[in-house]
């Protein structure tokens, strides 16, 4: 919101700088964003009086000299063709800044540093100005819009800083409002806080015109639908002379970046500005059938609006008709077919309230925004409303572009615009706010507020102004005091009313912490991915049309295909991830991710989808392997006190055989393998990659399980070597899992080597394990061992034809 | 019979050949050789006892006592003399085996966790010592949760402060973890002080924002819980994140599930509040969002607003991580770039 200095001054007589104001709106919950003076690159710019003008010959050049009052006077060549003798321009002086124009003279190119020149073998120290470049145009400065010289008026000193004189020395404030002040999206909206801040008084907008007694026979005003248009103003105006607004309209306009049109539409595009409603006026003559009528458009009807669009609405849409059709789309934009012309004589003027979620769709919906629309959307005030239309006719007085008739139609559905009454308890104020506030600080800032104060006892009796549909309770009191009196006077207290409670992380969450620790001592770093990802990452895993995966939940409005679907499957975004490690030349590296996979329990939903937290681990580079990745699935188990075992699998873009199912007391949890080489070289990896997936919901119930201590046996372990050799089909996990079930004694089986060659049959491979024997109560005699090697060995034989190498 | 005195001389001959011929030895094997080559049964000390049976019994104990003086002698000389040879010895060994100490470390490589979860655990470990629990609300939201229970009804423009991310006309995307505070609050009775840490989402995808961002949201909700206990709590947090210097201010802002609202602005640590880039030279940087829970969402949770009333703040944990490490766009946060994630460790 912009708002000038200049023009908050007309309400409020403000003595302190732009810069303490900023500060005085900053603590009262105004942030000024930016605070820019209008001129803030134009300096050393004075009063310059030409006392002298010679043309220089076979040139369209002069040569001046220019009296700058006490800074002296100075020969000056210049070559527009308004320079005379007499007469005063603006004098940049050698060492002043101004814009840097093109050749046109209009095109602003940056900004220049006045420098003594020499033009035609003739010194010139310093520079006559255009009102272009000062930054000037016609609407801000009467005559600044020629192109030439920028005439200053006949009082204008000498050696006179030209700044006040122009409005350049004027301050603009780009002020944030928040979503719950309306009432503020305007420069009286401001000006009212300044004034409270200021503790000033607030100077009112004129708002009185007469009458002429003329009616608009037969006219009717109709509103189909109060829901979407609670209060609709209808002041016709007869007389009009379409025309150029006055200066100071102009310049105002211009300093918040409004282009000025004709008077009866800046007298609209004004009223927005300084009071925040937005306004329409209809030209008479093209309102058919005497008749404004507001109502729901009818499935694809039309309109044109007046920037010669073609809309196409809906019943969503509210529209402003005629006795025929739509003239306007309701609070957004006026149509084509009744705007206002040159020869406009008849204005009907509307200052109407819609409803702002209504407002908001139909800007969406159709992709246009404007001033007006962004308005509405926040929310105006019926009091706004009805001052809105007093403004505007006064202003049609003012600037005689009309007559006031008579015909004045309001139709309301019953909202008042008096202040409401609400009684608080001074000691709740002051609850919320830990500190006690004196009352006579809590009447004048109420007072300051406008809110008629009155105390008695513990009670304050305010009068809400109608524009502040924010203040319900006393919380919003408490609010208002303290933005008013100030956040420094709040004492820092810890709770002292409050009970002690056990805080801290709850099993789930100190389990999945520990397990991403656990990660992290792996060499593992995390990462974090978007939680949403692309309909081409389903294909990237080459997952078939029936893959659960596919079943994933779209965002209805998402910010580009990319970012469309909700995860079903952390690998991509992971894969995506390594690939983008590897084009930064990091050729090796072991990432995790701890996040949602989204499975809809239907689509589209209708209740919430299953969040099911995963682990998700990606390792790359030279070093790596199956191995090394099933060695971090193992430390993840181990974290959690458990084991899991891997089952050859198939996966749709990993390696058809170094790929593996999870499993964790029979239950499926997840899988890991390589990643297959069609995609390896799709993504252009240079080194191998390797992905893992653990559904860690289905961990869960796993979770807090606790080391249980074997007391250490007197007896020593027991250890043997058998190198066996078998059928190359037979896996490992085979061989293990036979052994142990042979011998309860067994605790610990590590493989140490393998071998297939010429000393053994070509279809046999041999794999040499250490068996660790663990005593309980007795001691393991050789005998005892020897006998459960021997029992070990007749169930391999017999179960898998595995023999003890010779 | 052997005369004593002769034998007394052959033993001063003995201990002059020790002196004389171990002046050249070099090590402590050749000590220990020679050493053998006099003590041994056989050697030249040890064959001095069979004159014992030689000379006048008189004398034998005169002599046994020298035979021993001389023993004890050799043996002292030799031990000293190794002594000596394995100090020289071990001084050459280490000499030999000198290392260049500025060659590189043997390292294991131990990753780190992600920067926000750093941020995320040093923020619950503050917070848990107040007596904080932790909720993780989940990501997809109802509509409800996110927006009507927290006093943005259908038609309030708060509802375009956040662009939100809808998954059907009921369930969006979480776009603050505000949504958390609505599911304990309907389950549980105060007490409470709830931290609730996740992820939200909103549809803005520019230089300085993404659509995907970190939230913690703390509640307290208890009797006469007041803007000074907000102020108080806050100052603790941001303390024991930038340090004892660091103030805080509030202002007032707007939060339709708070009201008042504020925000916490904290005295610029990295030039203490004089003004700097960091700052934009303000002295002050906008950390967080806070305030005094709004009546209505007490009321809509069963929580009779009049009995107790609430604070809650939410804080980006991007930003402050971003704030307190130096790092200059969040998206290099959630592109997995180990360059980036291997220097913020800071656990």
């Amino acid at each position: 919101m912009l708002a000038p200095l200049s023009w908050l001054k007309e309400y409020v007589d403000i003595d302190v700088s732009a810069q303490e104001l900023q500060d005085k709106l900053f603590s009262c919950g105004f942030e000024v964003e930016e605070l820019h003076q209008v001129g803030e690159e134009i300096s050393g710019v004075m009063v310059g009086l030409v006392e002298t003008c010679e043309p220089i010959p076979e040139t369209h050049l002069h040569l001046t000299t220019v009296n700058a009052g006490e800074y002296g006077t100075f020969q000056v060549c210049c070559g527009a063709d308004n320079v005379a003798a007499g007469k005063k321009f603006p004098f940049a002086m050698v060492g002043a800044t101004v814009y840097a124009t093109a050749k046109d003279h209009v095109t602003v190119e940056g900004v220049m540093k006045i420098k003594k020149g020499k033009l035609r073998g003739y010194d010139s120290f310093g520079m006559l100005c255009s009102g272009t470049e000062l930054g000037v145009n016609e609407d801000m400065y009467p005559g600044a819009g020629y192109n030439g010289l920028l005439l200053l008026p006949d009082d204008a000193q000498p050696g006179a800083d030209v700044k006040p004189i122009l409005g350049l020395d004027d301050w603009i404030f780009d002020i944030a409002i928040t979503a719950n002040r309306p009432d503020c999206q305007s420069i009286f909206g401001i000006a009212r806080e300044v004034a409270a801040v200021l503790g000033k008084e607030l100077k009112m907008p004129a708002l009185g015109y007469h009458e002429s007694g003329i009616e608009k026979e037969g006219f009717t005003v109709e509103v189909e639908a109060p829901d979407l248009c609670p209060r609709y103003i209808s002041h016709y105006v007869t007389d009009v002379t379409i025309g150029e607004s006055p200066a100071w309209m102009k310049r105002r306009l211009a300093l918040v970046g409004m282009n000025s049109i004709s008077n009866i539409v800046d007298i609209t595009n004004y009223i927005l500005m300084e009071l925040g409603q937005p306004m329409h006026a209809f030209d008479e003559d093209f309102i058919r059938g005497n008749k404004i009528l507001v109502r729901r458009a009818e499935e694809g009807e039309k309109i044109v609006t007046l920037d010669e669009q073609e809309y196409e609405m809906n019943s969503n849409n509210l529209c402003i008709c005629d006795g025929v059709g739509p003239v306007a789309l309701a609070g957004v934009m006026g149509g084509l077919n009744s705007e206002i012309r040159d020869t406009t004589k008849g204005v009907l003027f509307e200052s109407a309230k819609f409803a702002r979620d209504n407002i908001r769709k139909t800007s969406r919906a159709l992709g246009k925004r404007t001033d007006s629309s962004a308005r509405f959307e926040k929310g105006i005030d019926e009091y706004g409303t009805v001052m809105a239309m007093k403004r505007a006719l006064h202003l049609v007085e003012e600037l005689g572009c009309g007559k006031v008739a008579s015909t004045h139609l309001d139709v309301n559905t019953g909202n008042s615009v008096e202040p409401r009454e609400m009684k608080v308890s001074i000691a709740k104020v002051n609850s919320v706010l830990g500190i006690t506030v004196p009352d006579e600080e809590i009447l004048r800032i109420m007072k300051n507020l406008d809110f008629a104060p009155a105390i008695d006892g513990d009670e304050l009796t305010l009068q809400i102004p109608a524009y502040r549909e924010d203040i319900e309770s006393y919380p919003d009191i408490s609010e208002e005091v303290i933005r008013m009196y100030g956040y420094e006077h709040i004492r820092p207290t810890l709770l002292e009313t409050a009970q002690v409670t056990a805080g801290g992380l709850n099993l789930k969450q100190r389990t999945e912490l520990a397990i991403k620790n656990r990660l992290c001592a792996d060499g593992l770093y995390e990462a974090m991915h978007y939680s949403f990802f692309s309909p081409s990452d389903l294909d990237l895993l080459r997952f078939p049309e029936d893959a659960p995966e596919r079943n994933a939940i779209r965002i209805l409005n998402p910010i580009n295909e990319e970012l469309s679907i909700m995860r079903t499957t952390l690998a991509a975004s992971m894969l995506h991830a390594i690939e983008r490690n590897q084009k930064n030349g990091t050729i090796s590296g072991r990432l995790f991710e701890v996040a949602s996979r989204f499975v809809p329990k239907g689509l589209p939903l209708t209740e919430y989808p299953d969040e099911k937290q995963t682990l998700c681990v990606g390792i790359w580079g030279s070093k790596e392997s199956f191995y090394t990745l099933k060695g971090i699935a193992q430390a993840v188990a181990d974290c959690l006190l458990l084991e899991f075992s891997c089952v050859s699998a198939k996966k749709t873009f990993l390696h058809p055989y170094r790929t593996a199912e999870l499993f964790c007391e029979g239950e499926k949890i997840g899988y890991l393998g390589e990643l297959a080489y069609d995609i390896e070289a799709q993504l252009s990896l240079r080194t191998s990659a390797y992905i893992m997936e653990i559904d860690l919901s289905a961990l869960e119930k796993f979770y807090g399980r606790k080391p249980v201590f074997r007391p250490l046996s007197k007896y020593p372990d027991e250890k043997r070597d058998l190198a066996l050799v078998m059928d190359k089909g037979i896996s490992c996990g085979q061989v293990e899992e036979l052994i142990r079930l042979s011998c309860p004694k067994v605790s610990r089986i590590n493989l140490f080597d393998i071998y297939e060659g010429a000393q053994i049959r070509p279809d046999k491979r041999s794999m040499a394990f250490t068996i660790t024997f663990s005593p309980d109560e007795e001691e393991l005699t050789d005998a005892a061992v020897d006998a459960f090697v021997k029992k070990i060995l007749k169930n391999l034989k017999k179960e898998l034809d595995i023999e003890l190498r010779s | 019979m052997q005369d004593l005195n002769e034998l007394i001389e052959k033993m001063s001959g003995i201990r002059q050949s020790i002196l004389s011929e171990t002046s050249d030895l070099s090590d402590s094997k050749m000590v220990y050789e020679m050493k053998k080559t006099f003590l041994d049964k056989n050697g030249r000390i040890g064959q001095m006892m069979r004159f014992m049976r030689e000379i006048d019994p008189s004398q034998r104990a005169d002599f046994g006592q020298k035979v021993n003086e001389l023993k004890n002698w050799a043996q002292n000389y030799f031990s000293s003399m190794d002594e000596k040879m394995k100090e020289k010895e071990l001084e050459l060994r280490y000499e030999s085996e000198k290392i260049d100490v500025t060659m590189p470390a043997v390292t294991h490589e131990v990753g780190c966790l992600h920067p926000v979860t750093q941020m995320r655990n040093q923020l619950i470990d503050i917070f848990s010592g107040m007596g904080f629990e932790i909720y993780e609300g989940s990501e997809v939201e109802n509509d409800y949760y996110n927006f009507t229970a927290l006093n943005t009804p259908q038609d309030h423009p708060a509802r375009d402060m956040q662009d939100t991310f809808y998954l059907s006309p009921e369930f969006l995307l979480r776009t603050q973890t505000s949504s958390g505070q609505i599911h304990v609050m309907e389950n549980r009775k105060p007490p409470i002080k709830i931290l609730s840490p996740g992820k939200v989402f909103r549809s803005d995808d520019d230089a300085t924002h993404s659509p995907m961002f970190s939230q913690m949201e703390g509640l307290v909700v208890d009797r006469s819980i007041t803007l000074g206990d907000l102020q108080g709590m806050l100052d603790v947090f941001v303390k024991k994140i930038y340090g004892d210097d660091v103030r805080t201010r509030l202002r007032p802002s707007f939060f339709p599930f708070t009201e008042p609202s504020v925000e916490v602005d904290v005295s610029c640590f990295e030039c203490g509040g004089k003004g700097c880039n960091l700052c934009k030279h303000t002295g002050w940087i906008e950390v967080l969002g806070a305030g005094i829970v709004n009546r209505k969402v007490l009321e809509n949770c069963g929580i009779d607003p009049d009995e107790y009333s609430g604070l809650a703040f939410g804080i980006g944990l991007e930003r402050i991580a971003m704030l307190k490490y130096g790092i200059n766009n969040i998206k290099q946060l959630f592109e997995s770039d180990l360059r980036v994630l291997s220097q913020i460790n800071d656990h």
